[in-house]
């Protein structure tokens, strides 16, 4: 799953986006990972930090939120969590690389409808970042 | 402050190492925006530029089996991940990842689809990225026209009356913008047409006719009988690509 060194690499262009060149010490990032994309946190961390280091930064914390996928069907109206575990790896490793391919594997548990909104749950994204 | 999307920032920055890339873009369907996708993409490798192909239509991708790709297995992770070479060309789809299955999409998903392929997508030595396009002038056209750093679009068409309105309308849309159109193609057409007619309004290079091909379906999954086929009509497109590679 080394594909999170790419989101890794989108969420410090982001960082250094937002605050700029001048404060270099970072004390602490959240970031928020919907569980949807199976990310691997130590993997995204590690990644993170390295490359804000590579581009001269110094990284003091960094701390993940999990926020569960919640689905809802444009159809019938039903919400539920989807049990991610029903899929086999495949599945799963696609959904992992393109959170969509959802619409291609799972169906409205009540009705059978492929229209359905993911709620929550997915992609990757910076919800607090604090320098000194 | 618009708050800019993650996934934009680190796209845009390998979208940027890429001397040209080409939507192959047309708002009317049907009209061989894929076969010549492929085909120049194909071409292009085939003369010894290092060219990617990226299917942009999400939810009815066919650009894999216009080149016969292997669509079982997936391309390689190097930080992100690598297309495969199909016919010697860079190939990214997201049936990959959808295999056989319907991916139905409505516009905002289509957006995340498109910034997330962008953002995983490493494009190693690619000189010119061709990207087909579905029909319309809706959510991946406008993200291509938006996100995608100096797009040189081209256009195809046909001769038919409903495809010389439709394409009418993404000229004034590109136009608009400021985009910088490498010409119109005309395609299933025994000779220059109205397509020649609508560049000449527009100022726009007309990059010629490509008769109809009767035995196109006896050539679908065969890229290089394909391309053996097309590439006379394609000439001038070709040299006018490859003279954008600086």
């Amino acid at each position: 799953m080394v594909h999170e060194w790419a989101l890794a690499d989108a969420l410090a262009r982001y960082i250094m986006h937002r605050i700029g060149g001048e404060k270099k010490i970072i004390k602490r990032i959240i970031v928020k990972l919907g569980v949807l994309q199976s990310i691997d946190k130590e993997i995204l961390g590690f990644a993170l930090k390295e490359i804000l280091e590579s581009m001269g930064y110094t990284v003091e914390k960094i701390d993940f939120e999990d926020e569960e996928p919640v689905l809802r069907c444009r159809k019938c109206g039903h919400e539920w969590k989807p049990d991610m575990s029903v899929f086999d790896d495949t599945v799963r490793e696609a959904i992992h690389f393109v959170p969509e391919t959802i619409f291609s594997y799972y169906k409205c548990p009540v009705c059978g409808s492929r229209d359905f909104d993911i709620v929550k749950g997915r992609g990757v994204d910076v919800t607090l970042i604090e320098v000194e | 402050m618009i708050r800019i999307d993650p996934r934009l920032l680190a796209a845009r920055e390998k979208l940027s190492e890429i001397k040209v890339i080409v939507p192959v873009m047309s708002s009317k369907g049907g009209v061989g925006k894929t076969v010549i996708a492929g085909s120049l993409a194909v071409l292009l490798a085939r003369s010894g530029v290092e060219t990617g192909l990226l299917d942009l239509d999400f939810t009815n991708p066919g650009l894999h089996v216009l080149l016969g790709a292997d669509i079982s297995s997936w391309p390689e992770e190097e930080k992100g991940v690598v297309p495969p070479r199909v016919a010697g060309v860079r190939f990214m789809t997201t049936a990959y990842y959808s295999g056989d299955e319907p991916m139905p999409l409505r516009g905002k998903y289509v957006d995340e689809v498109f910034k997330e392929i962008l953002c995983i997508t490493n494009w190693p030595g690619v000189k010119v990225l061709i990207i087909d396009t579905p029909p319309g002038i809706r959510d991946e056209a406008l993200d291509i026209l938006t996100y995608i750093p100096s797009p040189r679009p081209l256009i195809v068409g046909t001769p038919s009356p409903l495809a010389i309105k439709s394409v009418e309308k993404l000229v004034k849309v590109l136009i608009d913008l400021g985009h910088e159109i490498i010409g119109l193609i005309e395609n299933m057409a025994s000779e220059p047409g109205p397509l020649k007619q609508l560049a000449e309004k527009y100022g726009l290079e007309y990059l010629g006719n490509i008769p109809y091909i009767s035995n196109m379906d006896l050539l679908i999954g065969k890229p290089y009988e394909l391309v053996d086929e097309i590439e006379p009509y394609l000439k001038v497109a070709l040299d006018r690509i490859r003279s954008l590679i600086h």
